[in-house]
């Protein structure tokens, strides 16, 4: 008869217990710090490499070197972290929340900053070039210098 | 002779976890033959091998199965390994292993949970999967997943768990194992649980032996056989008892998958106390060449992962045998002769991974 009582004890547990489920949405739910949700981008650092983008087994991330842009497809993001692995500059994150359910396809194009000016090169003059040189000469003839002091 | 009837079963049926379908052959209520079909959730995950860096082929690998993700990334890592011809940092193999462990714990409650449900219990069915929430979510605390985890890399694991993570997790496994013990008494000794498992499905030693069952079905009809023992990952360090049990019913399987949670929490508990510091990975240069077979244990029986390389990033060919591929014959064998009442529950009691077989 006994047999037949085994799951009383925790059928009156559960009824004097709080429940294990959460409310939500109206209780927020608290993700852990590694948790996996959402690749993030921090734009300003990227070099545009594509390193993510050969990276990704699921082909989700496109970068455009010309545009400076760097896209993401949200629903074919897998989130297995590879690209934020592989970065080599560290700007790719892990956010710990999901992308928001959608009725579409959602891609996410982020626009980079325009290409920091490249430095002007110094205007070379007639006595530049001939100090240049002379320097040259000069490095030159201490090397031999030294070659012919090591033999 | 009474009239035979073909009912088709699945793929779609609220006891399959899973889609199979099987053309049940009756005589009455009982079941003559089954004849099964499956080829519903292929994915071509194998041939993707020649068309993805072998690095990153790891978490293709993992996304075979969602419930032994874990180990199929390691398996193909393993394999990879042996190719490379590199061992791995200790703390991996600790790791790895406290993980494998976790897993085994979570897909059992998960099947228990499945198990109850089969055979009408959605109360018990909730108590199960309530447990197994609490290990989903220390896997996603150390690895930031709850079903994928994408920690493995060939040359060892990318995350590491201090200290203080494995303190809380052996606390958390000892108020688990508390509330298993609750959940045992009522899978081992209710009575209605009894009269749905006791002598339903018998599979025999002789016959798991020439059908080739695997893992717990095979423990469960008396065979001594475990990867595990075979030492890869750190499980050459712990000491372990294969669990069987020689029954050979419903009620057996059951039974050693109940006691399996109780051991993997022992060896968890033994991983914990044994890891030692050090790296988490080692470097690999260059290509692969050659080929390599690695077994390990999953939840569900052995494994088996083969690659093949030849020096270039792209494998050749990367072949998974999997567990319930060889489980379908003696769950057929198990078929026969049974009441149409209890063929949900024998092919639960294999529990079937129909995508992990067809991949």
């Amino acid at each position: 008869m006994a047999s037949i009582m085994k799951f009383t004890g925790l059928v009156l547990k559960n009824l004097f217990s709080k429940p294990v489920t959460k409310n939500y949405p109206a209780e927020e739910r608290k993700f852990p710090e590694r948790s996996r949700g959402s690749v993030q981008v921090d734009i300003d650092q990227c070099i545009f490499c594509g390193s993510c983008q050969r990276k990704c087994p699921s082909s989700a991330i496109t970068v455009d070197r010309a545009a400076r842009t760097w896209s993401i497809d949200r629903m074919g993001c897998v989130q297995c972290e590879n690209c934020v692995n592989n970065c080599p500059k560290k700007c790719l994150h892990m956010d710990v929340h999901y992308t928001q359910p959608e009725y579409t396809k959602v891609t996410d194009t982020v626009q980079g900053p325009p290409p920091a000016p490249k430095p002007e090169k110094p205007e070379l003059t007639p006595e530049k070039i001939a100090e240049l040189k002379a320097a040259a000469a000069a490095k030159k003839a201490a090397k031999a210098a030294a070659e012919a002091k090591n033999d | 002779m009474a009239n035979r009837s073909v009912v088709p079963f699945g793929p779609q049926h609220p006891v399959l976890p899973e889609p199979i379908h099987l053309d049940l052959v009756l005589e009455d209520e009982k079941v003559v033959e089954a004849v099964p079909k499956i080829g519903y959730v292929h994915r071509g995950l194998e041939k993707l091998v020649q068309k993805r860096d072998f690095n990153d082929f790891v978490y293709i690998a993992e996304r075979t199965c969602g419930i032994c993700s874990f180990m199929h990334g390691m398996g193909y890592v393993e394999a990879m390994e042996r190719i490379f011809n590199v061992d791995i940092p200790g703390r991996a193999k600790y790791l790895r292993t406290i993980w494998c462990e976790m897993s085994r714990i979570h897909s059992h409650l998960l099947w228990l949970g499945l198990l109850a449900d089969g055979f009408g219990f959605e109360a018990l069915f909730y108590q199960c999967w309530r447990m197994r929430e609490q290990v989903l979510d220390m896997f996603e605390e150390a690895t930031g997943g709850r079903v994928i985890f994408s920690v493995n890399k060939i040359g060892g694991v990318l995350k590491d768990m201090p200290a203080e993570m494995l303190d809380k997790f052996v606390k958390n496994f000892n108020y688990l194992e508390l509330q298993l013990k609750d959940i045992t008494e009522v899978f081992l000794k209710d009575y209605t649980v009894e009269s749905r498992l006791r002598g339903v499905g018998i599979l025999s030693k002789e016959d798991a032996i020439t059908l080739g069952a695997a893992g717990p079905m095979m423990r469960a009809s008396g065979i001594k056989i475990d990867t595990r023992s075979l030492g890869y990952a750190a499980y050459e360090d712990i000491d372990f008892e294969i669990i069987t049990s020689n029954e050979c019913d419903s009620y057996a399987r059951c039974e050693v998958r109940i006691k399996e949670i109780f051991q993997s929490i022992d060896i968890i508990r033994q991983a914990v106390s044994k890891i030692p510091d050090g790296e988490l990975s080692v470097a690999i240069k260059g290509n692969p060449n050659g080929e390599a077979f690695a077994r390990m244990e999953q939840p569900r029986g052995e494994a088996i992962y083969y690659c093949r390389a030849n020096g270039t990033k792209f494998l050749e060919r990367m072949r998974i045998r999997t567990p319930t591929f060889t489980n379908l014959t003696p769950m057929l064998h198990t078929l026969k002769g049974a009441e149409l009442a209890d063929v949900p529950l024998l092919i639960l009691t294999i529990d079937p991974c129909i995508s992990c077989t067809e991949r």
